[in-house]
């Protein structure tokens, strides 16, 4: 079957896919939320969705605009005070991973979410950290999904909001108490891994249609391909379905009031 | 007790030039009405707590209210930037201001602390972050049984917390709904607390474990309906995502801003959230 979906809705399942059944997910707002919620809403039923504002294992039936949409509240199975969800939940180890997106992201996997140029005097003042640092640090794992762009994955990050392993790769090396970081980097281009010994991030599978020129083009170093390339399944019917009924509904829900 | 006051009596009470102010409602029950008010009364050189300064304190750092902002994130969420932040931060309109900024678990941690009465916060936090180089509150400790790392701040002790919430009875404790964020935590942590409420009723209706203020740890109540517009109040009205999205075009120019503010906050009999009709 020939099936045409555009590469945000590539990245969109391709992302879901990363999530499984069994997993607690800490879920950032925007691309994330988005595919956390098509993974629970496809082959991961039962996988735990947790929000910052303290909706613990929610099931919003359209996407929230903000982090602490009632939504959320209403189709949670609790909601918890913020300082309880960053200490109990996050901090004590019941997370297994975190879903991030970012504004800028670099070889090592690094976010940044502050500023791009100089603190004092920045060229582009972006929100600031939110959750970020703590779960990428005291999750078991972190995806991370983005578009990707020159502007996006730089060499190096303006600045490290949020570790991912450090401005030399080495950055968790025999930090107690820690996750284990960015397992996943997915794009609408393709997914990257970091090294097992290096941390460099490395393209492991290519979209359908996609280049290695493309990536090359769209990545401000130079990007390492893996030994065994592959190429990332196509999304399937009841995928982009699914995922255009969740973003029809929440359109339609947002555009009311 | 609590003393039911106006709005306006209450924050000309509490809200003094210069004070240290939190207000807080992560993403629900933001206090707009009083955020309105100590426009309206023109406070000035206020240090600004929020996690999430959204709209509400765009509003106040445009108006010149804040001359120093400490958060831990900083947009309209769901829409983009703060122009009013921004333009402050960057050029210095309509004054300079500072700002301080964290992450989410350090503030939220640095509010339990408060209201615990310590004067720090502890968390395995900020690891590998560069946040600690710009923000000298930021230190690092050693456990004394472990010899962990650990991160600490700060706890917040503002000199007045103002928060919104559904109700409170008639003795003026009050109940808090829904997404709680640090909301019980600020008022803890305050000097002086001011909770705005949608309605006065006899009986909360709360159930055993609910989040609930008591009236003896409140300053003020004030009644404010809709006082939490353009955001929400759980049970009561929904957030209105089209003034957000509004908001991006009024607050990006300073004069659309301006007559905004003058239309919409110094000269309306009544709060409301501001849209265009």
């Amino acid at each position: 079957m020939n099936l045409e979906y555009t590469s945000s809705e590539m990245m969109s399942v391709t992302a879901a896919r990363a999530l499984e059944n069994g997993m607690t997910c800490f879920v950032g707002i925007g691309l994330p939320s988005e595919a956390a919620n098509l993974a629970r809403l496809t082959h991961a039923p039962d996988v735990v969705l947790i929000y910052e504002s303290g909706t613990l294992q929610t099931k919003p039936d359209t996407l929230p605009l903000s982090i602490g949409d009632g939504e959320l509240c209403e189709s949670a199975l609790t909601t918890v005070a913020v300082p309880e969800m960053f200490r109990y939940w996050l901090q004590g180890g019941k997370v297994s991973v975190g879903f991030l997106g970012t504004a800028q992201i670099d070889r090592f996997a690094n976010l940044n979410t502050t500023l791009i140029g100089d603190y004092k005097a920045p060229k582009v003042r972006l929100p600031g950290g939110g959750g970020a640092p703590e779960i990428a640090t005291n999750a078991g794992e972190v995806f991370i999904t983005l578009k990707h762009s020159k502007r996006a994955f730089v060499k190096d990050v303006d600045f490290v909001t949020t570790l991912g392993f450090g401005r030399d790769g080495k950055g968790r090396d025999n930090v107690p108490n820690i996750g284990k970081g960015p397992t996943r980097v997915i794009t609408d281009l393709c997914v990257m891994k970091p090294d097992p010994e290096t941390k460099e991030l490395v393209v492991v599978s290519l979209h359908p249609g996609v280049t290695r020129e493309d990536v090359i083009d769209a990545t401000g170093w130079e990007i390492r391909f893996a030994e065994q390339l592959e190429s990332t399944p196509e999304p399937s019917e009841n995928e982009l379905t699914i995922l255009r009924e969740l973003k029809a509904r929440t359109e339609r829900a947002h555009a009311g009031e | 007790m609590a003393e039911f006051l106006s709005l306006h009596d209450a924050v000309a009470r509490y809200v003094e030039d210069g004070a240290t102010v939190a207000m807080e409602g992560f993403t629900h029950l933001i206090p707009f009405a009083a955020g309105h008010e100590v426009i309206r009364q023109k406070k000035r050189d206020l240090t600004l707590i929020r996690m999430t300064p959204d709209i509400i304190y765009d509003q106040m750092i445009g108006a010149g209210c804040a001359k120093k902002v400490i958060f831990s994130w900083g947009g309209n969420p769901g829409v983009g930037s703060l122009h009013r932040l921004r333009d402050a931060v960057e050029k210095g309109w309509p004054r300079q201001i500072e700002i301080l900024e964290h992450s989410h678990a350090a503030m939220a941690c640095a509010f339990e602390a408060g209201a615990a009465g310590l004067p720090l916060a502890v968390f395995r936090g900020y690891i590998g972050s560069e946040l600690p180089s710009v923000n000298d509150q930021i230190k690092f400790i050693e456990c004394p049984f472990t010899g962990e790392r650990l991160a600490a701040v700060p706890s917040v002790r503002p000199d007045v917390s103002i928060i919104h919430a559904q109700r409170a009875d008639r003795q003026g404790n009050v109940l808090v709904e829904g997404i709680v964020g640090v909301q019980k935590e600020a008022v803890l942590a305050a000097k002086h607390s001011i909770v705005t409420v949608e309605e006065i009723v006899d009986d909360l209706g709360a159930t055993p474990n609910a989040c609930v203020i008591p009236s003896w740890a409140i300053s003020a109540v004030a009644v404010a309906e809709k006082g939490a517009l353009p955001s929400y109040t759980h049970g009561y009205y929904g957030r209105s995502n089209r003034f957000y999205k509004e908001w991006d075009a009024i607050a990006r120019d300073r004069d659309t801003f301006t007559q905004w503010l003058d239309d919409n906050v110094f000269n309306v009999a009544q709060h409301h959230a501001g849209e265009k009709a």
